[in-house]
């Protein structure tokens, strides 16, 4: 099972998305915003970041263009989790180096779809 | 797997609450004119996690109702919409309208969808009103046509990088595997001399031939994250039938959940054997919407209407958030507390007379440590000042608007810490105090500045600890409190006498008295059959206490004094025939031995002590708890004079004891309410103690028939 990194700045999310990812017997660590998830990134691996877009300190388009960066995560997936269901959302998302989206509101069976497809 | 969202719903609404609270504040900091861009960031994101949420649980009017917000909060951050008086206003409604939405979601009641509708209505007129002609949004309506396909034909060339945005052509080809039976073909033609090799990077190309009957859907939902990373063609093998109809219509903004009824004739006009989806869509014409009714599609958004059914409309158990530095403090006592423990175990097990200086160094720690763990869990419940103190910025912007005043509310000292319990407590009376101060204290501005003082009214909330108390001052600097007023006031209601000569203290300390109004005429801000007493009533109940200074002209000021946990109070331990009782030491005044020839008998009131200039009643205690008294004579006891609700009696009793913090134990939960009585406690041999409530003695004072106990002494 995968080791996934979770960031959202909204509690009620976060936690939903690790129960979710926990419950699929994946390793979650989640992070509040940008920034925090950036300086774990730094100290361990994942096999796969979730990110929300809108967040205080450093937004999640950041975050990825930051994540990519890094030797560790070139290849690493990064999902974006974003309320905007439009193209130039997705487009951005893709060109900060994201490699597919989830669009919210989504439920957790839609969430475990969604990465199965990246991590299979 | 399914998962039980239902779980997350208290944090989504604790979250949400929050957030509409900081929506709020940074609604009321926003400058008219200005684009102060963390500040509408702040807002905007806030709306934005509620609309997220909202409807990641299921909430799917709140996240509609929030996503209106958000549209016009997202123009104002790009500058495309000015920030004027009138959309703060809307959006400050629209919070208010949202709040209650969440609300009565929470607590599974109705909601007020006149009003829900209205704000909304208002929200999307603001929006419309920037554009000239409504959006003109392009949707697609494909024919659903029954297709003979048999597969589909893909050629899939990734460009270089594919590989660097996380996803593997590997794993689409998989997966396109398990979606029906697949040939592939690979191109090796662009792959470099072994020496030019980029292992990061994607050289092959493939055609893919994918059999089945597969919906579109799916194989485009597999390259959906690469469809601009990649040269993609996707063209159906199908045998000849008849082709698909596309029809695009223009619709005026469409909502996303509206339904679209469009009907059509299919064009009889057979389609090539290898189409590609895209080209057709730009040939195909656009159709008027009304042509001859054949057929009839509803065109709707797969939007889930989540219904969450509700259970049973339980409240939400209050829960509350504390800091980890809290938390962390008190895990450290409690190691602190397990090496004490262990230490003294230690002294214990072999104890001989020569360790008694280590036994009472012990003792003496255990005592620290203990002592340690009870603030420190009292911490937990103490909560800054602030979430009282977050309303009024809200307040006084409605205020000011309504009235005219000009306002500036100033805050200190608003990290003060108070109980939990105190702060939901202190919330009325403090609003009472607020919109008092607004109403009749400060002044419009022509009335100020004939005064010859500032236009702007200055409104200060302050607070602060003092000893084992919290503090909260409300300062204003109106036209202060009209002692003339005041006092023909009281006198017409027969409150006071004519003839009585008041201190201006004592005359403005009438205005707490039950039956008091200082307005000529109700307003709809403080005036609300609610009056001063209340505000004392409620504090007092806290244990707390009121009072107002006053200058004319200058202004006036309330001050509250409030314990700083309702869970432990001050006491003062007293005997009273063989029996120990607390009586909070804030309410008492002072404690005299007395002579018997001071007392004054009146009849129908019973025993009165003259103290200075008053004369108060006393109260045997044993009489109001029935018990065969140890001390009868007036001498031979004392006599404590306790305050509560701004009158004064004595209580008399044996003897007194120590002082000491008491944890109060509620006698209703575990009995029922007893007059006189507010709980209980366990003191430190173990004996249990009633504490008394000075309010309800002196009302069972009053009226006996009140008491719990038959009364037979006081009876004859």
């Amino acid at each position: 099972m995968a080791k996934i990194l979770a960031v959202d700045d909204s509690a009620s999310m976060r936690q939903m998305v690790s129960f979710t990812l926990k419950a699929a017997g994946h390793t979650v660590m989640d992070a509040e915003d940008g920034h925090q998830a950036l300086n774990i990134a730094k100290t361990q691996s994942f096999d796969l970041v979730l990110t929300d877009v809108n967040m205080p300190i450093m937004d999640g388009l950041t975050l990825t263009k930051e994540l990519r960066t890094l030797a560790d995560y070139r290849f690493t997936p990064i999902l974006i989790l974003t309320t905007e269901a439009g193209k130039d959302k997705k487009q951005e998302g893709r060109a900060a180096g994201a490699t597919g989206w989830l669009v919210k509101p989504f439920n957790p069976d839609q969430l475990l779809a969604t990465i199965k497809k990246v991590l299979d | 797997m399914s998962i039980d969202i239902s779980q997350f719903h208290d944090v989504f609404f604790e979250e949400s609450f929050e957030g509409l609270d900081a929506m709020e504040a940074g609604l009321l900091d926003l400058n008219v004119g200005a684009v102060d861009l963390e500040t509408i960031n702040t807002i905007f994101r806030a709306a934005h996690s509620i609309k997220g949420g909202a409807g990641t649980f299921g909430f799917i009017p709140v996240s509609e109702f929030t996503h209106v917000m958000e549209a016009i909060l997202d123009e104002m951050r790009n500058g495309e919409r000015e920030v004027s008086t009138l959309s703060i206003n809307l959006l400050l409604e629209s919070v208010d309208v949202l709040r209650e939405m969440l609300t009565a979601v929470q607590q599974k009641t109705a909601t007020d969808d006149g009003r829900i509708a209205d704000t909304r209505q208002k929200l999307e007129a603001m929006k419309a009103d920037e554009f000239e002609e409504p959006e003109l949004v392009k949707v697609q309506v494909e024919a659903v046509t029954e297709s003979k396909d048999l597969g589909w034909k893909i050629n899939f060339n990734p460009h270089q990088h594919l590989l660097q945005t996380g996803n593997d052509p590997v794993r689409m080809l998989r997966e396109l595997g398990s979606l029906g039976e697949l040939t592939t073909e690979v191109n090796d033609s662009k792959l470099p001399p072994f020496s030019d090799f980029e292992p990061e990077d994607s050289y092959l190309s493939w055609t893919l031939t994918l059999l089945g009957d597969i919906p579109k859907e799916e194989v485009d939902e597999i390259f959906e994250w690469v469809d601009e990373d990649c040269d993609l063609t996707i063209e159906s093998i199908k045998a000849p039938v008849k082709g698909p109809t596309r029809v695009e219509i223009m619709v005026a903004a469409l909502d996303k959940h509206d339904v679209v009824s469009v009907e059509f004739t299919p064009e009889p006009e057979s389609e090539p054997e290898f189409s590609t989806t895209e080209s057709v869509v730009d040939e195909t014409p656009v159709v008027a919407v009304d042509i001859e009714e054949t057929q009839s599609i509803e065109a709707t958004l797969p939007v889930e209407k989540t219904t969450t059914k509700s259970k049973i409309a339980t409240p939400a158990a209050s829960s509350i958030r504390v800091s980890t530095d809290k938390v962390d403090s008190l895990i450290n006592l409690v190691s602190e507390l397990v090496i004490t423990q262990s230490m003294l175990s230690q002294i214990g097990e072999h104890f001989t007379p020569k360790m008694l200086p280590q036994l009472i160094d012990g003792l003496a720690q255990l005592e620290r440590n203990s002592r340690e763990m009870q603030e420190g869990i009292l911490r937990i419940r103490m909560l800054p000042i602030s979430f009282a103190f977050n309303r009024f910025p809200r307040l006084v912007h409605d205020m000011s608007d309504k009235t005219g005043k000009k306002v500036e509310l100033k805050l200190t000292g608003e990290q003060t810490e108070l109980d939990k319990s105190v702060m939901e407590k202190i919330g009325d009376p403090l609003v009472h105090l607020v919109r008092n101060s607004l109403d009749h204290g400060i002044e419009m501005p022509e009335v100020r500045l004939a005064a010859g003082k500032a236009e702007t009214g200055l409104l200060q909330l302050k607070s602060y600890h003092q000893g084992g108390n919290i503090i909260i001052e409300i300062h204003d600097d109106g036209a202060g409190l009209n002692e003339d007023k005041i006092l023909a006031k009281a006198i017409e209601k027969g409150l006071v006498d004519a003839s009585d000569e008041l201190s201006p203290e004592k005359i403005h300390d009438l205005i707490f008295l039950p039956g008091f109004s200082t307005a000529e005429e109700l307003t709809d801000i403080s005036g609300r059959g609610v009056g001063m007493d209340v505000v004392r009533k409620n504090i007092d109940s806290l244990g707390g206490s009121v009072e107002v200074v006053s200058n004319r002209g200058e202004g006036s000021v309330f001050t509250i004094r409030l314990p700083l946990t309702l869970a432990i109070i001050d006491g003062q331990t007293i005997r009273v025939a063989g029996e120990n009782y607390i009586i909070p030491l804030v309410s008492i005044i002072e404690t005299l031995e007395i002579k018997t020839s001071e007392i004054k008998l009146v009849s129908g009131k019973g025993e009165l002590y003259p103290l200075r200039d008053e004369y108060v009643p006393i109260i045997r205690l044993y009489d109001v708890f029935n018990l065969d008294p140890h001390i009868t004579d007036l001498e031979e006891g004392l006599l404590v004079i306790v305050e509560g609700e701004g009158q004064r009696v004595g209580l008399f009793i044996d003897d007194l004891l120590g002082q000491q913090q008491v944890v109060i134990k509620s006698l209703e939960t575990n009995y029922r309410k007893v007059k006189g009585v507010s709980g209980a406690t366990i003191l430190g041999d173990g004996t249990v103690a009633l504490i008394l409530d000075v309010p309800g003695l002196m009302a069972l004072y009053r009226d006996p028939s009140l008491a719990l106990f038959v009364n037979h002494n006081r009876a004859a």
